[in-house]
């Protein structure tokens, strides 16, 4: 017999060889907790002619787990590429058994990772055909919820009015806070950032006319929308999208109700209802942010602040801004349930629907808001 | 010898709701112990008391004679770790490929480098014959796939117990068996004590050592043995009717 290999504590093995056998004595502990021999330098180490056979001895292997296995699959599997055999009935019959479970199915390269590296034609190929699916999707949706509308206008819509209910309670009452609070901030800022201006040619007075006008036309109704694109759009996006992981949605289907007039339906009404009375509440609550501003800076009463607004800012600036709410509910309660209605079905799809929802909504109020102003400058609004 | 898993005067609650009480039980090294009972009945209640996830209102529980309760933070979450869960639909982390959940054990809890850790990661998936779907993720693959992945996932770090809370729930009836065939290899090769919680009785009565069963009426442990044991011998109704499907 003749000596070939050793290695080291903590995991020993002794490499023997003779006539037409080669022999691995494994000892000492193969936790893979210490660490798992690198099978390329033992395998590195054989010498150039050797016999075609290998088996083991065990007698003085201690305890074992995923090391010692994670070292015998690497060992057999290079083994074969070697054409060395390799004799498994003489390892213990654990082992045996998990080398059993384990070698059953062949290894190859995951498929997964196959598609992953497909050329960039094939990429740019299927980012297209991804793109028309979504936009086929959302043409679907947008539809969908067109004839659903028609049906509530024809008293045919199914879903509960205790959901509408809700919906209107959860949109609109309870953003009451955080539309107060980001409308005065914005009409302070407004005021004060004017103030800086208007002071150096001694027009501090036209403060009302800025605030009046920029929180009725503009500022109202968009910070509104931004708030209710993150509190409510993305809520939407991610009460639907669970509701999709958990099949919720296909029980609705199953008993022939639409998702659509069931859930899209009451949310797309309760932002419509409650989208421009918090508008009107947010301008009010902007021009008073700015009244603060005017009385604690620029000396200007509030009595002054009020005539100056009401003499500048006329019904038609507020009813732009209530036109533009209306649309940008429509927008948040679209973007949202549609996102939550193409969730996947996993909690990560759920997360990236209200992520998605939020994005699309803000992008969609931006361009909406442009083209409502642009729309208002050619008819003289 | 030190039983493995002791369970002395357990009492487990929802706040003034009792669900279960008294339960005392010994689960020995090496063994398949089933957790059975009706629907409601408290099983899987009693399975996350065992893993540390709820707090007993009264009684302990002894892994290797250690309490689960009466040691430190530290040494409880040492405990914990020695053992695995298999979660009913699997739990496998949806934000991460199945290769990924099997890492961050191994990441967290082992020394192994990169080549390493895919190395345990090919083995353990081919364990369960999923070695192909490493880069896939969960929402990728079926339901009893999930449930294999979930095994793998479970033995990662080759724990002493494993936790399985109804393995056979959701797969069909050859799937079932295939899984009840690895728990038993893994038993056997692995050495681990398991303990199942369900009411598959095809399962109970291929895999099962030693049981109990659960009672939701009287809201203790009714009936303890190896389950073909309590089939011919037990004269209490409520289990013949549940080992027999009778009504």
């Amino acid at each position: 017999m003749q000596f070939i290999m050793t290695a080291n504590n903590p995991k020993n093995y002794q490499l023997t060889t003779d006539a037409n056998l080669l022999t691995l004595h494994l000892s000492g502990d193969w936790l893979f907790q210490s660490g798992i021999p690198d099978i390329e330098s033992f395998l590195q180490q054989l010498p150039e002619s050797h016999p075609q056979k290998l088996t083991f001895n065990c007698d003085q292997m201690g305890r074992w787990d995923t090391g010692l296995m994670i070292f015998l699959v690497d060992l057999i599997q290079s083994s074969r590429k070697n054409n060395i055999e390799v004799d498994r009935e003489s390892l213990p019959s654990g082992v045996q058994k998990l080398l059993q479970l384990s070698l059953a199915v062949p290894e190859r390269r995951s498929e997964r990772r196959a598609r992953l590296g497909q050329p960039i034609l094939a990429k740019i190929g299927n980012v297209t055909i991804e793109m028309h699916r979504s936009w086929t999707e959302m043409l679907t949706f947008i539809g969908d919820v067109f004839i659903a509308f028609i049906n509530f206008l024809r008293g045919r819509a199914h879903f509960r009015a205790s959901d509408l209910l809700f919906q209107i309670e959860a949109a609109g009452p309870s953003a009451l806070f955080i539309v107060t609070l980001i409308s005065v901030l914005v009409g302070m800022i407004l005021a004060f950032v004017g103030a800086v201006q208007l002071r150096l040619f001694g027009a501090e007075i036209f403060i009302a006319n800025l605030v009046g006008l920029g929180m009725a036309r503009e500022m109202g109704a968009m910070m509104t929308a931004i708030v209710m694109a993150g509190r409510t759009g993305a809520a939407y996006a991610a009460l639907l999208g669970t509701m999709q992981v958990n099949e919720e949605i296909d029980a609705l289907k199953t008993i022939a109700v639409s998702p659509i007039e069931f859930l899209v339906l009451p949310r797309l009404i309760a932002l419509v209802i409650t989208m421009p009375l918090l508008c009107v509440y947010a301008d009010f609550m902007g021009i008073m942010g700015g009244a603060i501003v005017s009385a604690t800076m620029l000396d200007i009463s509030f009595f002054q602040y009020f005539q100056q607004i009401q003499g500048f800012v006329g019904l038609s600036h507020f009813i732009i801004g209530i036109v533009k709410a209306i649309v940008f509910g429509i927008l948040i309660a679209s973007a949202g349930c549609f996102r939550g209605l193409q969730c996947g079905r996993s909690a990560s799809a759920v997360g990236f629907s209200a992520t998605s929802a939020v994005v699309t909504s803000i992008v969609l109020i931006i361009v909406a808001d442009a083209i409502i102003t642009v729309l208002c400058q050619v008819l003289g609004v | 010898m030190t039983p493995h898993l002791e369970i002395n005067n357990l009492t487990m609650a929802y706040g003034d709701s009792v669900i279960q009480k008294n339960l005392n039980f010994t689960v020995k090294r090496g063994e398949i112990f089933i957790i059975m009972g009706g629907s409601g009945c408290g099983k899987s209640t009693l399975l996350r008391h065992l893993i540390g996830l709820l707090k007993p209102s009264e009684g302990e529980i002894l892994v290797n004679g250690v309490s689960l309760w009466n040691t430190s933070f530290e040494e409880r979450n040492k405990i914990i770790s020695r053992s695995g869960v298999l979660f009913q639909g699997g739990a496998l982390w949806s934000s991460m490929t199945l290769g990924e959940n099997i890492e961050l054990l191994l990441t967290e809890y082992t020394q192994l480098n990169n080549k390493q850790r895919q190395d345990v990661i090919s083995y353990k998936l081919s364990l369960v014959g999923l070695s192909r779907y490493k880069d896939y993720y969960p929402s990728e693959i079926s339901g009893g796939m999930r449930k294999r992945a979930g095994l793998a996932r479970a033995i990662a770090l080759d724990p002493e117990i494993l936790f399985f809370d109804e393995p056979s729930a959701g797969l069909d009836p050859v799937s079932s068996r295939l899984l009840d065939n690895l728990i038993l290899e893994l038993r056997d090769s692995l050495g681990a004590t398991i303990v199942i919680v369900s009411h598959e009785l095809a399962s109970i009565f291929t895999v099962g050592d030693n049981a109990i069963f659960l009672d939701p009426t009287e809201k203790t442990i009714i009936a303890t043995g190896a389950p073909k044991h309590l089939l011919e011998s037990s004269e209490d109704s409520r289990v013949i009717q549940f080992l027999t499907r009778t009504i």
